[in-house]
């Protein structure tokens, strides 16, 4: 189990990578979503994958005694995961602005002089 | 010593937050409440700071778990100065604010955006807990997304774009470094992973970790060859988020940087040399982009960038003399850069424009106001009695005693090319004439008499600070190589949060 999921952690990493490094800027999204992923993962794999061993005690006993899941991973990949659909959310409705704004995916198009406007 | 009174601040500026949504498109009730809910954080911080000058260093245990197990809040001299430089910062923007941010962004919730922003950023300074950073971290960067894009024109969001892209990078780099960090020790508290962290059996790993957080760290407080993101984004909005922006959300990547590297990863020689090669690139590329630049704005946008160099080089020296350096020199940045893109929104106020060949003549028209800003910009600068000067010192003495003898000599390189640019811009703004009569549209003159004063005065303010800084150096240098020596040896600081186990 521990070698799929570093297999699929490096293929989620490489691609993520290999996607930023492209000008196209859906594409340069989709790579920073499969490396938030590819971290999430991460953690769930460093926190030590065990099986059918929830953290939980019988009453009779006051400490563990056996191995268990780590549950902390797992409250750290939630937390990242909403934060990341949060963001992930902004960062579609802004490239659409732009798309809409600049009529172009090239990220080497962004480059617009200033213009000067009312506000300071 | 437990004092759950700590996150007062941050409380605050969460119920401005709330209570001005609540007040959704009421502007008139919002500049109120954002100017009365950031004063009334600055007495909170100001009390904090009192408080942990006098009886040391203060713990809050959230929801009363103790302390490995639970979240930890820490307020030692470093976060509650920081704090209050931060709470200083906020009176001074959102005064600011009510009239330099114009009414449609208001409208679109500008001011509860930016008091997210504040308590984000106090929320990283308290913490003791490493997840909780990131999550706090990602708060700031949220909201300053919003605010960087508020207003929708082109070059806005196209510089939204890079900003946002680099962010993410920068926050997933950290996320990697916390995970493998969790990994190795199985735990999350600062304190405690300061302890555990040197019982590791692979120290390389623990090297290589590191690197991670250097990466994560370094796109957020822009350090070479990260930095690209700053500079074609900060000139894009308006004054009053760039003044936020270039006064704290840089330092806190080096405030991260300083907490993770002096209580987690104490750099060794190869992260000192790595720093150290950073700095010097930082200092010398950034100084080069202000050369070229033409646009006030996007001057003072690379001289954050050179700036970050000279505390990135202090960190790389890594003792108390330099550290001493840097808290010093991170005070007086605070105060001056949010203080310059300020007085950058002032300029494009009385004069229309920001480009330097197009201004002339102000300290004929507003000799007042042109006095007030050369103060700042002599502090800037470092001319000796004011506050940019001291910190110099120390960055020197340690340069030389270590034999850095590169670092010092870009240490000159990037304080004459500051003097240099602030001289031309000096010289060309305010001194030349206006060569031609050409449309000045003064947008000042025609304020009403509160409107100038909301706008002056927050500049005045943020210049007494600075005065006071540099006049009264001799206090603030007592708190800085105070909080040098208690990051250099963290034993108080993992007391304080561990207890006695």
């Amino acid at each position: 189990m521990e070698l799929l999921l570093t297999l699929v952690l490096g293929l989620l990493y490489a691609a993520g990578v290999y996607l930023i490094l492209r000008r196209s800027m859906v594409k340069l999204l989709l790579g920073i979503m499969l490396l938030g992923n590819g971290t999430n993962l991460l953690i769930f794999l460093l926190g030590k994958l065990v099986k059918g061993q929830p953290p939980v005690m019988d009453e009779s006993v006051s400490v563990f005694k056996d191995i268990y899941a780590d549950p902390i991973p797992q409250a750290l990949i939630l937390t990242a995961i909403v934060i990341s659909f949060g963001i992930t959310s902004f960062a579609i409705v802004l490239l659409k602005r732009v798309y809409a704004l600049v009529d172009s995916d090239d990220l080497d198009d962004l480059n617009t002089p200033e213009e000067e406007e009312e506000d300071l | 010593m437990i004092d759950n009174n700590i996150l007062a601040p941050v409380f605050i500026h969460l119920f401005t937050a709330i209570i001005q949504l609540i007040c959704w498109r009421k502007t008139v009730t919002q500049r109120v409440l954002s100017i009365g809910g950031s004063v009334l954080g600055l007495l909170v911080a100001i009390r904090l700071f009192n408080r942990v000058d006098q009886s040391g260093i203060l713990t809050m245990n959230a929801a009363n778990w103790d302390a490995p197990f639970g979240i930890v809040f820490v307020a030692d001299t470093l976060s509650t100065t920081l704090v209050l430089l931060t709470s200083i910062v906020a009176v001074a923007v959102s005064m600011f604010s009510t009239v330099g941010i114009s009414k449609k962004r208001m409208l679109y919730g500008y001011f509860p955006i930016f008091h997210f922003l504040i308590l984000g950023l106090i929320g990283a300074f308290l913490t003791g807990d490493i997840f909780n950073l990131y999550v706090f971290f990602e708060v700031i960067i949220i909201s300053s997304f919003v605010l960087m894009t508020l207003g929708g024109r082109k070059a806005q969001l196209e510089g939204g774009v890079k900003y946002m892209a680099m962010n993410i990078l920068a926050s997933t780099f950290f996320l990697t470094g916390i995970g493998i960090v969790y990994g190795l020790t199985g735990t999350l508290n600062m304190a405690d992973l300061a302890i555990k962290i040197q019982a590791v059996d692979n120290q390389t790993l623990v090297g290589l970790t590191s690197c991670f957080f250097i990466i994560g760290f370094g796109i957020k407080s822009a350090v070479f060859p990260l930095y690209y993101w700053l500079p074609s984004s900060y000139h894009t909005p308006p004054s009053a988020v760039a003044a936020t922006f270039g006064g704290l959300l840089t330092k806190v990547g080096i405030y991260a940087m300083l907490r993770i590297f002096s209580l987690i990863f104490i750099p060794d020689d190869f992260m000192q040399s790595l720093l150290m090669v950073m700095a010097v690139f930082t200092i010398i590329t950034g100084s080069l982009g202000a050369l070229i630049k033409n646009n006030i704005r996007r001057l003072f946008s690379y001289l954050i960038v050179c700036h970050i160099g000279f505390l990135v080089g202090g960190i790389a020296m890594f003792s108390t003399v330099a550290l001493t350096g840097v808290i010093f020199y991170l005070i007086h940045d605070i105060m001056v850069k949010t203080n310059m893109f300020l007085i950058a929104g002032l300029i494009r106020q009385l004069k229309g424009t920001l480009e330097m060949n197009r201004l002339g003549g102000l300290y004929k028209e507003y000799p007042k106001i042109s006095l007030l800003i050369a103060v700042v910009l002599f502090s800037l600068v470092g001319i000796p009695p004011l506050s940019g000067f001291w910190p110099k010192i120390f960055l020197f003495q340690e340069a030389f005693s270590q034999e850095q003898y590169i670092f010092a000599l870009t240490l000159i390189i990037g304080s004459f090319v500051t003097l240099y640019v602030i001289a031309k811009m000096w010289a060309r703004v305010f001194w030349r004439d206006q060569e031609e009569e050409r449309t000045v549209n003064s947008s000042f003159d025609s304020l009403q008499p509160y409107r100038k004063v909301l706008l002056v005065l927050p500049i005045l303010m943020l210049a007494t600070v600075t005065l006071f800084i540099g006049l009264n150096a001799e206090y603030v240098l007592k708190i800085a190589s105070k909080i040098a020596a208690q990051l250099i040896d963290t034993e108080p600081y993992i007391k304080a949060v561990l207890g006695n186990r």
